[in-house]
Protein backbone atom coordinates (compact mmCIF):
# COMPACT_ATOMS: atom_id res chain seq x y z
CA UNK A 1 0.00 0.00 0.00
CA UNK A 2 1.31 3.17 -0.49
CA UNK A 3 2.34 5.71 2.18
CA UNK A 4 -0.45 8.37 0.60
CA UNK A 5 -2.86 5.74 1.18
CA UNK A 6 -1.72 4.98 4.93
CA UNK A 7 -1.70 8.53 5.87
CA UNK A 8 -5.54 9.35 4.57
CA UNK A 9 -6.30 6.10 6.15
CA UNK A 10 -5.28 7.12 9.08
CA UNK A 11 -6.99 10.53 9.49
CA UNK A 12 -9.99 9.16 8.42
CA UNK A 13 -10.30 6.47 10.90
CA UNK A 14 -9.26 9.03 13.70
CA UNK A 15 -12.81 11.33 12.49
CA UNK A 16 -14.73 7.89 12.06
CA UNK A 17 -13.12 7.61 15.84
CA UNK A 18 -14.61 10.98 16.96
CA UNK A 19 -17.89 9.97 15.02
CA UNK A 20 -18.40 6.60 17.15
CA UNK A 21 -17.45 8.86 21.04
CA UNK A 22 -20.92 9.61 21.69
CA UNK A 23 -22.09 6.22 20.72
CA UNK A 24 -19.70 4.18 22.31
CA UNK A 25 -20.14 6.25 25.13
CA UNK A 26 -23.63 5.45 25.37
CA UNK A 27 -23.14 1.91 24.92
CA UNK A 28 -20.73 1.34 27.55
CA UNK A 29 -22.52 3.56 30.58
CA UNK A 30 -25.86 1.22 29.48
CA UNK A 31 -23.94 -1.86 30.44
CA UNK A 32 -22.27 -0.60 33.72
CA UNK A 33 -23.36 -1.00 36.85
CA UNK A 34 -24.82 1.60 39.07
CA UNK A 35 -21.06 1.94 41.00
CA UNK A 36 -18.81 2.23 37.77
CA UNK A 37 -21.31 4.81 36.77
CA UNK A 38 -20.49 7.24 39.52
CA UNK A 39 -17.12 5.71 40.14
CA UNK A 40 -14.26 8.95 40.25
CA UNK A 41 -12.23 6.71 38.01
CA UNK A 42 -14.07 7.26 34.50
CA UNK A 43 -13.32 4.67 31.65
CA UNK A 44 -14.62 4.56 28.14
CA UNK A 45 -14.63 1.39 28.29
CA UNK A 46 -16.82 -0.79 31.38
CA UNK A 47 -14.87 -3.27 33.35
CA UNK A 48 -17.81 -5.47 34.09
CA UNK A 49 -20.47 -5.10 32.03
CA UNK A 50 -24.08 -6.12 32.77
CA UNK A 51 -27.51 -6.55 31.00
CA UNK A 52 -29.21 -5.21 34.74
CA UNK A 53 -29.72 -1.70 33.20
CA UNK A 54 -31.35 -3.03 29.77
CA UNK A 55 -33.91 -5.27 32.41
CA UNK A 56 -34.17 -2.18 34.41
CA UNK A 57 -34.89 -0.32 31.16
CA UNK A 58 -37.59 -2.67 29.85
CA UNK A 59 -39.30 -3.64 33.34
CA UNK A 60 -39.60 -0.58 34.91
CA UNK A 61 -39.93 2.07 32.84
CA UNK A 62 -42.16 3.04 30.37
CA UNK A 63 -39.22 3.18 27.43
CA UNK A 64 -41.67 -0.15 25.95
CA UNK A 65 -44.77 2.04 25.84
CA UNK A 66 -42.66 5.01 23.76
CA UNK A 67 -41.43 2.49 21.79
CA UNK A 68 -44.88 1.64 20.67
CA UNK A 69 -46.67 4.88 20.54
CA UNK A 70 -43.00 5.42 17.78
CA UNK A 71 -44.46 2.34 15.62
CA UNK A 72 -47.92 3.52 15.74
CA UNK A 73 -47.62 7.42 14.94
CA UNK A 74 -44.67 6.21 12.38
CA UNK A 75 -46.61 3.93 11.15
CA UNK A 76 -50.06 5.76 10.90
CA UNK A 77 -48.26 9.00 9.29
CA UNK A 78 -46.74 6.61 6.41
CA UNK A 79 -49.82 4.54 5.80
CA UNK A 80 -51.74 7.75 5.85
CA UNK A 81 -48.99 9.73 3.53
CA UNK A 82 -49.05 6.67 0.71
CA UNK A 83 -52.92 6.54 1.09
CA UNK A 84 -53.03 9.93 -0.29
CA UNK A 85 -50.35 10.44 -2.44
CA UNK A 86 -49.85 7.37 -3.82
CA UNK A 87 -53.41 8.45 -6.10
CA UNK A 88 -52.45 11.96 -6.21
CA UNK A 89 -48.96 11.91 -7.71
CA UNK A 90 -50.36 9.06 -10.26
CA UNK A 91 -53.11 11.74 -11.21
CA UNK A 92 -50.03 14.01 -11.83
CA UNK A 93 -48.05 12.27 -13.98
CA UNK A 94 -50.13 11.01 -15.97
CA UNK A 95 -54.01 12.25 -15.95
CA UNK A 96 -54.91 15.39 -18.09
CA UNK A 97 -57.28 17.51 -15.30
CA UNK A 98 -57.79 20.74 -15.21
CA UNK A 99 -55.60 22.29 -12.52
CA UNK A 100 -53.14 19.67 -13.07
CA UNK A 101 -50.50 22.65 -13.37
CA UNK A 102 -51.79 25.02 -10.66
CA UNK A 103 -51.49 21.21 -8.18
CA UNK A 104 -48.21 20.83 -9.67
CA UNK A 105 -46.70 24.84 -8.85
CA UNK A 106 -48.66 24.37 -5.34
CA UNK A 107 -46.94 21.24 -4.10
CA UNK A 108 -43.25 22.36 -5.21
CA UNK A 109 -44.18 25.78 -3.87
CA UNK A 110 -45.09 23.67 -0.60
CA UNK A 111 -41.37 22.15 -0.45
CA UNK A 112 -40.30 25.19 0.59
CA UNK A 113 -42.28 25.18 3.95
CA UNK A 114 -40.72 23.60 6.71
CA UNK A 115 -43.17 22.21 9.39
CA UNK A 116 -42.17 25.04 11.85
CA UNK A 117 -43.86 27.32 9.93
CA UNK A 118 -47.29 25.79 10.07
CA UNK A 119 -46.59 24.33 13.62
CA UNK A 120 -49.22 27.43 15.54
CA UNK A 121 -51.93 27.63 13.31
CA UNK A 122 -52.51 23.38 13.42
CA UNK A 123 -51.76 23.91 17.31
CA UNK A 124 -54.68 26.19 16.95
CA UNK A 125 -56.59 24.18 15.07
CA UNK A 126 -56.62 20.94 16.47
CA UNK A 127 -57.42 23.27 20.15
CA UNK A 128 -60.22 24.22 18.67
CA UNK A 129 -61.46 20.93 17.59
CA UNK A 130 -59.94 19.40 21.07
CA UNK A 131 -57.80 16.96 19.58
CA UNK A 132 -54.44 17.51 21.02
CA UNK A 133 -53.32 14.86 23.43
CA UNK A 134 -54.21 12.02 20.84
CA UNK A 135 -52.34 9.92 18.11
CA UNK A 136 -54.58 11.89 16.14
CA UNK A 137 -52.41 14.95 16.58
CA UNK A 138 -49.41 13.19 15.97
CA UNK A 139 -50.28 12.02 13.20
CA UNK A 140 -52.65 14.13 11.14
CA UNK A 141 -50.63 16.93 9.79
CA UNK A 142 -48.32 15.27 8.34
CA UNK A 143 -50.54 13.32 5.82
CA UNK A 144 -49.92 16.68 3.58
CA UNK A 145 -46.59 15.74 2.37
CA UNK A 146 -45.19 17.90 -0.40
CA UNK A 147 -41.96 16.19 -0.77
CA UNK A 148 -43.87 12.41 -0.70
CA UNK A 149 -45.97 14.19 -3.71
CA UNK A 150 -43.36 15.25 -5.73
CA UNK A 151 -41.13 12.68 -5.00
CA UNK A 152 -43.85 9.72 -6.09
CA UNK A 153 -45.02 12.29 -9.23
CA UNK A 154 -41.19 12.05 -10.56
CA UNK A 155 -40.98 8.25 -10.19
CA UNK A 156 -44.72 7.26 -11.67
CA UNK A 157 -43.46 9.60 -14.74
CA UNK A 158 -40.94 7.68 -15.63
CA UNK A 159 -43.41 4.57 -15.85
CA UNK A 160 -44.09 4.43 -19.89
CA UNK A 161 -47.20 5.92 -21.14
CA UNK A 162 -47.83 2.82 -23.38
CA UNK A 163 -48.55 0.34 -20.05
CA UNK A 164 -51.01 2.86 -18.63
CA UNK A 165 -52.96 3.03 -21.87
CA UNK A 166 -52.89 -1.11 -22.30
CA UNK A 167 -54.40 -0.88 -18.29
CA UNK A 168 -57.12 1.56 -19.01
CA UNK A 169 -57.61 -0.94 -22.73
CA UNK A 170 -58.03 -3.96 -20.44
CA UNK A 171 -60.92 -1.74 -18.22
CA UNK A 172 -58.33 -1.40 -15.15
CA UNK A 173 -59.92 1.60 -12.70
CA UNK A 174 -57.88 4.47 -12.45
CA UNK A 175 -57.37 4.20 -8.68
CA UNK A 176 -56.41 0.00 -9.50
CA UNK A 177 -53.71 1.55 -12.19
CA UNK A 178 -52.63 3.78 -9.32
CA UNK A 179 -52.29 1.22 -7.17
CA UNK A 180 -51.79 -1.96 -9.17
CA UNK A 181 -49.05 -0.62 -12.02
CA UNK A 182 -47.72 2.65 -10.45
CA UNK A 183 -47.21 1.90 -7.14
CA UNK A 184 -45.17 -1.81 -7.55
CA UNK A 185 -43.41 -0.05 -10.40
CA UNK A 186 -42.10 2.88 -8.45
CA UNK A 187 -41.63 1.07 -5.63
CA UNK A 188 -37.85 1.61 -5.39
CA UNK A 189 -38.80 5.54 -4.74
CA UNK A 190 -41.36 4.80 -2.23
CA UNK A 191 -39.06 2.56 -0.16
CA UNK A 192 -36.60 5.27 -0.07
CA UNK A 193 -39.63 7.85 1.11
CA UNK A 194 -40.37 5.67 3.55
CA UNK A 195 -37.43 5.45 4.89
CA UNK A 196 -37.23 9.13 4.85
CA UNK A 197 -40.41 9.79 6.48
CA UNK A 198 -40.21 7.05 8.91
CA UNK A 199 -36.55 8.47 10.01
CA UNK A 200 -37.90 12.05 10.31
CA UNK A 201 -40.98 11.40 12.74
CA UNK A 202 -39.07 8.69 14.64
CA UNK A 203 -36.78 11.48 15.45
CA UNK A 204 -38.84 14.37 15.34
CA UNK A 205 -39.34 16.50 18.82
CA UNK A 206 -40.57 19.07 17.97
CA UNK A 207 -44.22 18.57 17.41
CA UNK A 208 -44.69 15.96 20.04
CA UNK A 209 -43.28 18.52 22.45
CA UNK A 210 -46.37 20.83 21.11
CA UNK A 211 -48.93 18.48 20.87
CA UNK A 212 -49.06 16.51 23.87
CA UNK A 213 -48.65 16.99 26.96
CA UNK A 214 -49.47 13.50 28.17
CA UNK A 215 -46.78 10.74 29.07
CA UNK A 216 -48.52 7.83 27.95
CA UNK A 217 -48.14 9.41 24.23
CA UNK A 218 -44.85 10.13 23.83
CA UNK A 219 -42.84 9.28 21.42
CA UNK A 220 -39.29 7.60 22.26
CA UNK A 221 -37.73 11.39 21.69
CA UNK A 222 -40.19 12.18 23.88
CA UNK A 223 -40.09 9.70 26.21
CA UNK A 224 -36.38 9.72 26.63
CA UNK A 225 -36.93 13.41 28.16
CA UNK A 226 -39.36 12.22 30.47
CA UNK A 227 -37.24 9.73 31.67
CA UNK A 228 -34.34 11.33 32.34
CA UNK A 229 -36.16 14.16 33.89
CA UNK A 230 -37.63 12.19 36.21
CA UNK A 231 -34.51 10.09 37.37
CA UNK A 232 -32.75 13.36 38.61
CA UNK A 233 -29.22 12.27 37.79
CA UNK A 234 -29.62 8.66 39.42
CA UNK A 235 -29.88 6.07 36.84
CA UNK A 236 -27.91 7.11 34.15
CA UNK A 237 -27.37 3.27 33.51
CA UNK A 238 -30.43 3.14 32.71
CA UNK A 239 -31.24 6.01 30.90
CA UNK A 240 -28.77 5.20 28.45
CA UNK A 241 -30.31 1.60 27.59
CA UNK A 242 -33.19 3.51 27.02
CA UNK A 243 -31.50 5.53 24.60
CA UNK A 244 -29.87 2.83 22.94
CA UNK A 245 -33.12 1.08 22.86
CA UNK A 246 -34.26 4.37 21.14
CA UNK A 247 -31.91 4.47 18.53
CA UNK A 248 -31.38 0.64 17.83
CA UNK A 249 -34.24 0.21 14.90
CA UNK A 250 -32.95 2.48 12.47
CA UNK A 251 -29.33 2.11 13.20
CA UNK A 252 -29.93 -1.47 12.91
CA UNK A 253 -32.69 -0.57 9.96
CA UNK A 254 -29.40 1.37 8.52
CA UNK A 255 -26.60 -0.80 9.12
CA UNK A 256 -28.87 -3.82 7.27
CA UNK A 257 -30.00 -1.44 4.36
CA UNK A 258 -26.92 0.96 4.04
CA UNK A 259 -27.74 1.60 -0.09
CA UNK A 260 -31.11 2.23 0.71
CA UNK A 261 -31.24 4.12 3.75
CA UNK A 262 -28.76 6.78 2.22
CA UNK A 263 -30.79 7.00 -0.76
CA UNK A 264 -33.62 7.78 1.37
CA UNK A 265 -31.78 10.29 3.54
CA UNK A 266 -29.92 11.80 1.21
CA UNK A 267 -29.49 10.97 -2.26
CA UNK A 268 -32.88 12.26 -2.78
CA UNK A 269 -31.43 15.15 -2.82
CA UNK A 270 -34.71 16.85 -0.78
CA UNK A 271 -35.06 17.09 3.14
CA UNK A 272 -38.44 18.38 3.90
CA UNK B 1 -67.40 14.24 -18.97
CA UNK B 2 -68.75 14.33 -15.26
CA UNK B 3 -67.66 10.91 -14.33
CA UNK B 4 -63.61 12.20 -15.70
CA UNK B 5 -64.23 15.26 -13.50
CA UNK B 6 -65.43 12.51 -10.52
CA UNK B 7 -62.26 10.51 -11.17
CA UNK B 8 -59.76 13.29 -10.99
CA UNK B 9 -61.44 14.13 -7.47
CA UNK B 10 -61.19 11.04 -6.21
CA UNK B 11 -57.69 10.69 -6.90
CA UNK B 12 -56.59 14.06 -6.23
CA UNK B 13 -59.05 15.59 -3.90
CA UNK B 14 -57.50 14.72 -0.78
CA UNK B 15 -53.81 15.59 -1.27
CA UNK B 16 -55.63 18.51 -2.53
CA UNK B 17 -57.35 19.19 0.68
CA UNK B 18 -54.58 18.30 3.11
CA UNK B 19 -52.08 20.78 1.50
CA UNK B 20 -54.54 23.00 1.97
CA UNK B 21 -55.72 22.61 5.45
CA UNK B 22 -52.25 21.95 6.42
CA UNK B 23 -49.61 23.74 4.52
CA UNK B 24 -51.37 26.83 2.97
CA UNK B 25 -53.64 28.03 5.44
CA UNK B 26 -51.42 27.60 8.21
CA UNK B 27 -48.62 29.60 6.57
CA UNK B 28 -51.72 32.50 5.43
CA UNK B 29 -52.83 32.69 9.09
CA UNK B 30 -48.88 32.77 10.92
CA UNK B 31 -48.53 35.76 8.78
CA UNK B 32 -51.87 37.51 9.91
CA UNK B 33 -51.12 36.87 13.38
CA UNK B 34 -47.85 37.97 13.49
CA UNK B 35 -49.36 41.55 13.15
CA UNK B 36 -51.48 41.04 16.25
CA UNK B 37 -51.11 40.34 19.75
CA UNK B 38 -52.80 37.10 19.97
CA UNK B 39 -52.48 34.61 23.03
CA UNK B 40 -53.71 31.01 22.59
CA UNK B 41 -57.04 30.34 24.06
CA UNK B 42 -58.09 34.41 23.92
CA UNK B 43 -61.38 34.67 21.92
CA UNK B 44 -59.84 37.97 20.56
CA UNK B 45 -56.86 39.68 19.51
CA UNK B 46 -55.61 43.48 18.32
CA UNK B 47 -53.74 44.39 15.18
CA UNK B 48 -50.05 45.09 16.97
CA UNK B 49 -48.58 46.44 13.35
CA UNK B 50 -44.86 45.51 13.33
CA UNK B 51 -44.62 45.61 17.06
CA UNK B 52 -43.93 41.86 17.21
CA UNK B 53 -41.12 42.23 14.33
CA UNK B 54 -39.60 45.36 16.70
CA UNK B 55 -39.66 43.38 20.19
CA UNK B 56 -37.81 40.53 18.10
CA UNK B 57 -35.11 42.68 16.64
CA UNK B 58 -34.88 45.06 19.33
CA UNK B 59 -34.92 43.09 22.85
CA UNK B 60 -31.72 41.86 24.21
CA UNK B 61 -33.27 38.38 24.07
CA UNK B 62 -34.94 38.06 20.74
CA UNK B 63 -31.50 39.65 19.36
CA UNK B 64 -29.41 37.12 21.12
CA UNK B 65 -31.22 34.03 20.08
CA UNK B 66 -30.78 35.96 16.55
CA UNK B 67 -27.02 35.81 17.25
CA UNK B 68 -26.49 32.40 18.41
CA UNK B 69 -28.58 30.98 15.48
CA UNK B 70 -25.84 32.91 12.71
CA UNK B 71 -23.08 32.06 15.48
CA UNK B 72 -24.06 27.99 15.20
CA UNK B 73 -24.88 28.50 11.76
CA UNK B 74 -21.19 30.31 10.93
CA UNK B 75 -19.27 27.54 12.54
CA UNK B 76 -21.80 24.56 11.47
CA UNK B 77 -21.75 25.42 7.30
CA UNK B 78 -17.97 25.85 6.75
CA UNK B 79 -16.80 23.04 9.22
CA UNK B 80 -18.85 20.17 8.31
CA UNK B 81 -19.18 21.17 4.46
CA UNK B 82 -15.35 21.59 4.88
CA UNK B 83 -14.88 17.93 6.74
CA UNK B 84 -17.67 16.27 4.94
CA UNK B 85 -15.36 17.22 1.55
CA UNK B 86 -12.14 16.06 3.05
CA UNK B 87 -13.30 12.91 4.39
CA UNK B 88 -14.92 12.36 0.65
CA UNK B 89 -12.38 13.16 -0.78
CA UNK B 90 -10.36 10.76 1.57
CA UNK B 91 -12.76 7.79 1.21
CA UNK B 92 -13.13 8.52 -2.47
CA UNK B 93 -9.32 7.90 -2.87
CA UNK B 94 -9.36 4.22 -0.55
CA UNK B 95 -12.24 2.88 -2.39
CA UNK B 96 -10.37 1.43 -5.34
CA UNK B 97 -7.84 -0.13 -2.80
CA UNK B 98 -9.77 -0.45 0.54
CA UNK B 99 -13.24 -0.75 -0.79
CA UNK B 100 -14.86 -2.88 2.50
CA UNK B 101 -12.50 -0.15 5.01
CA UNK B 102 -13.39 2.46 2.89
CA UNK B 103 -17.45 1.74 2.88
CA UNK B 104 -17.42 0.69 6.50
CA UNK B 105 -15.89 3.93 7.60
CA UNK B 106 -18.57 5.64 5.42
CA UNK B 107 -21.26 4.15 7.24
CA UNK B 108 -19.63 5.22 10.25
CA UNK B 109 -19.76 8.58 9.38
CA UNK B 110 -23.10 8.51 8.31
CA UNK B 111 -24.99 6.95 11.59
CA UNK B 112 -25.60 10.19 13.05
CA UNK B 113 -28.06 11.02 10.64
CA UNK B 114 -30.03 7.54 11.18
CA UNK B 115 -29.65 7.95 14.50
CA UNK B 116 -32.29 9.47 17.03
CA UNK B 117 -30.92 13.15 17.89
CA UNK B 118 -32.53 13.54 21.34
CA UNK B 119 -30.93 10.08 22.16
CA UNK B 120 -27.51 10.98 21.13
CA UNK B 121 -27.81 14.00 22.77
CA UNK B 122 -28.50 12.48 26.00
CA UNK B 123 -25.61 10.37 25.79
CA UNK B 124 -23.26 13.87 24.07
CA UNK B 125 -24.72 15.42 27.87
CA UNK B 126 -23.16 12.45 29.74
CA UNK B 127 -19.91 12.96 27.58
CA UNK B 128 -20.14 16.71 28.40
CA UNK B 129 -20.94 16.23 32.22
CA UNK B 130 -18.47 18.21 34.14
CA UNK B 131 -17.64 15.53 36.74
CA UNK B 132 -18.95 12.42 35.31
CA UNK B 133 -18.00 12.88 31.77
CA UNK B 134 -15.46 11.48 29.48
CA UNK B 135 -14.65 14.64 27.86
CA UNK B 136 -13.45 16.50 31.07
CA UNK B 137 -11.74 13.30 32.50
CA UNK B 138 -9.22 13.42 29.47
CA UNK B 139 -8.71 16.95 29.61
CA UNK B 140 -7.76 16.53 32.64
CA UNK B 141 -5.52 13.81 32.22
CA UNK B 142 -3.68 15.78 29.53
CA UNK B 143 -3.35 18.55 31.56
CA UNK B 144 -6.24 21.38 30.90
CA UNK B 145 -8.42 22.40 33.54
CA UNK B 146 -12.03 20.99 32.89
CA UNK B 147 -14.21 23.01 30.52
CA UNK B 148 -18.19 23.79 31.21
CA UNK B 149 -19.39 22.63 28.35
CA UNK B 150 -22.96 23.47 28.64
CA UNK B 151 -22.96 25.76 31.71
CA UNK B 152 -20.80 28.38 30.35
CA UNK B 153 -22.27 31.19 28.39
CA UNK B 154 -19.67 31.88 26.15
CA UNK B 155 -19.12 28.16 25.82
CA UNK B 156 -22.42 26.31 25.43
CA UNK B 157 -23.11 27.49 21.85
CA UNK B 158 -19.95 26.18 20.68
CA UNK B 159 -20.38 23.10 22.24
CA UNK B 160 -23.91 22.75 20.63
CA UNK B 161 -22.29 23.58 17.18
CA UNK B 162 -19.87 20.82 17.42
CA UNK B 163 -22.36 18.31 18.08
CA UNK B 164 -23.98 20.04 14.88
CA UNK B 165 -20.84 19.57 13.00
CA UNK B 166 -20.94 15.83 14.01
CA UNK B 167 -24.21 14.93 13.26
CA UNK B 168 -24.53 16.60 9.41
CA UNK B 169 -20.45 15.54 8.57
CA UNK B 170 -21.63 12.21 7.18
CA UNK B 171 -24.65 13.71 5.12
CA UNK B 172 -22.48 16.52 3.50
CA UNK B 173 -20.11 13.21 2.93
CA UNK B 174 -22.37 11.29 0.95
CA UNK B 175 -23.53 13.98 -1.39
CA UNK B 176 -19.47 14.50 -2.08
CA UNK B 177 -19.06 11.51 -2.53
CA UNK B 178 -22.40 11.53 -5.29
CA UNK B 179 -20.69 14.45 -6.60
CA UNK B 180 -17.39 12.65 -6.76
CA UNK B 181 -18.54 9.56 -8.50
CA UNK B 182 -19.88 11.52 -11.46
CA UNK B 183 -16.27 13.00 -12.79
CA UNK B 184 -15.63 11.35 -15.76
CA UNK B 185 -11.91 9.68 -14.97
CA UNK B 186 -11.09 11.26 -18.41
CA UNK B 187 -10.10 14.36 -16.66
CA UNK B 188 -8.26 13.23 -14.60
CA UNK B 189 -5.69 11.10 -17.39
CA UNK B 190 -6.29 14.92 -19.03
CA UNK B 191 -4.85 16.45 -16.36
CA UNK B 192 -2.32 14.37 -15.90
CA UNK B 193 -1.07 14.75 -19.77
CA UNK B 194 -0.91 18.21 -18.69
CA UNK B 195 1.47 18.11 -16.20
CA UNK B 196 -0.52 17.66 -13.08
CA UNK B 197 0.98 14.68 -11.52
CA UNK B 198 0.63 14.86 -7.96
CA UNK B 199 -2.67 14.13 -6.02
CA UNK B 200 -2.90 17.72 -4.64
CA UNK B 201 -2.47 20.03 -8.20
CA UNK B 202 -5.15 17.19 -9.23
CA UNK B 203 -7.81 18.84 -6.59
CA UNK B 204 -7.33 21.96 -7.26
CA UNK B 205 -6.84 21.45 -11.29
CA UNK B 206 -10.21 18.93 -11.66
CA UNK B 207 -11.58 17.86 -8.63
CA UNK B 208 -12.96 21.13 -6.91
CA UNK B 209 -13.95 22.94 -9.77
CA UNK B 210 -15.74 20.08 -10.92
CA UNK B 211 -17.45 19.71 -7.38
CA UNK B 212 -18.79 23.69 -8.08
CA UNK B 213 -22.32 22.23 -8.25
CA UNK B 214 -22.58 19.89 -4.86
CA UNK B 215 -20.39 22.32 -2.78
CA UNK B 216 -22.96 24.87 -3.43
CA UNK B 217 -25.74 22.57 -2.82
CA UNK B 218 -24.40 21.22 0.19
CA UNK B 219 -23.76 24.23 1.64
CA UNK B 220 -27.04 25.57 1.13
CA UNK B 221 -28.58 22.02 2.34
CA UNK B 222 -26.36 22.59 5.82
CA UNK B 223 -27.56 26.51 6.23
CA UNK B 224 -31.53 25.09 6.03
CA UNK B 225 -30.60 22.15 8.42
CA UNK B 226 -28.37 24.74 10.69
CA UNK B 227 -30.78 27.21 11.05
CA UNK B 228 -33.59 24.94 12.26
CA UNK B 229 -31.03 23.61 15.51
CA UNK B 230 -33.81 22.71 18.09
CA UNK B 231 -33.54 19.00 19.13
CA UNK B 232 -29.81 19.59 20.76
CA UNK B 233 -31.29 22.99 21.99
CA UNK B 234 -34.56 21.23 23.23
CA UNK B 235 -32.55 18.57 25.41
CA UNK B 236 -29.55 19.75 26.53
CA UNK B 237 -30.11 23.65 27.41
CA UNK B 238 -33.66 24.89 27.10
CA UNK B 239 -31.50 27.82 25.74
CA UNK B 240 -29.68 27.96 28.90
CA UNK B 241 -28.01 29.75 30.70
CA UNK B 242 -28.94 32.73 30.80
CA UNK B 243 -30.46 32.34 27.14
CA UNK B 244 -26.75 31.88 25.95
CA UNK B 245 -27.94 28.65 23.71
CA UNK B 246 -31.64 30.68 23.06
CA UNK B 247 -32.42 29.96 18.59
CA UNK B 248 -34.87 30.94 16.57
CA UNK B 249 -36.67 27.98 16.31
CA UNK B 250 -36.10 27.15 20.19
CA UNK B 251 -37.62 31.06 21.13
CA UNK B 252 -40.45 30.11 18.80
CA UNK B 253 -41.04 27.35 20.39
CA UNK B 254 -40.80 28.87 24.26
CA UNK B 255 -42.82 31.96 23.09
CA UNK B 256 -45.50 30.21 21.44
CA UNK B 257 -45.67 26.91 23.35
CA UNK B 258 -44.56 27.75 26.91
CA UNK B 259 -45.42 31.31 27.34
CA UNK B 260 -48.46 30.75 24.90
CA UNK B 261 -47.26 34.13 23.11
CA UNK B 262 -48.68 33.36 19.82
CA UNK B 263 -48.79 36.41 17.86
CA UNK B 264 -45.09 36.84 19.14
CA UNK B 265 -44.31 33.39 18.14
CA UNK B 266 -45.40 34.09 14.85
CA UNK B 267 -43.24 36.99 14.27
CA UNK B 268 -40.63 34.62 14.55
CA UNK B 269 -42.00 31.82 12.33
CA UNK B 270 -42.25 34.60 10.18
CA UNK B 271 -38.56 35.77 10.14
CA UNK B 272 -37.30 32.24 9.75
CA UNK B 273 -39.65 31.35 6.75
CA UNK B 274 -38.15 34.58 4.83
CA UNK B 275 -34.60 33.93 6.05
CA UNK B 276 -35.08 30.04 4.73
CA UNK B 277 -36.83 31.20 1.58
CA UNK B 278 -34.05 34.02 1.13
CA UNK B 279 -31.63 31.09 0.81
CA UNK B 280 -33.39 29.04 -1.18
CA UNK B 281 -33.76 32.29 -3.67
CA UNK B 282 -29.74 32.55 -3.59
CA UNK B 283 -29.26 28.88 -4.02
CA UNK B 284 -31.48 29.38 -7.46
CA UNK B 285 -29.34 32.37 -8.64
CA UNK B 286 -26.03 30.81 -8.16
CA UNK B 287 -27.02 28.02 -9.70
CA UNK B 288 -28.49 29.65 -12.68
CA UNK B 289 -25.36 32.06 -12.79
CA UNK B 290 -22.32 30.44 -11.79
CA UNK B 291 -22.11 26.69 -11.65
CA UNK B 292 -22.64 25.68 -15.26
CA UNK B 293 -19.75 23.06 -16.22
CA UNK B 294 -21.50 20.58 -18.46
Amino acid sequence: MKMSNMIVLGLVSVGAAMILLPFIWMLSISVKPHAEVFSTDITLLPKSPTLQNYWHAISQTDIPLYLMNGVIVTGGILALQLLVTVPAAYALAHRDFRGRNVMFASVVAALLVPFHVTAIPVFIGFAEFKLLNSYTALILPFVATAFGTFLLRQAFARIPKELIDAARIDGMSEMGIAWRIAFPLGLPTVIAFAIFSVTAHWNDLFWPLIATTDPDLATPPRGILYFRDEESGDDIGPLMAGATLIIAPLVIGFLLAQKRFTQGLANTGLKG
Amino acid sequence: MSRRWITDLVLVGPAAIALILFIFLPVCIVFVLAFTDYQFGARTADFVGLENFSDLFGSRIGRKAITNTLIYAGIVIPTSVGLGLLVAVGLHSLSKTLPRISNALKAIYFLPVAATLVAMAVSWQMLMHPSLGLLNHWAVALGFSPVQWLSDRDTVIYSLAMIGVWQSVGYNMVLFLAGLSAIPETLYDASEVDGAESGWSRFWLVTWPMLGPTTLFVMIVTAATAFRVFETVATMTQGGPAFASDTIVYALYREGFVYFKAGYASAITVVFFLALLLLTVIQLVLVERRVHYR
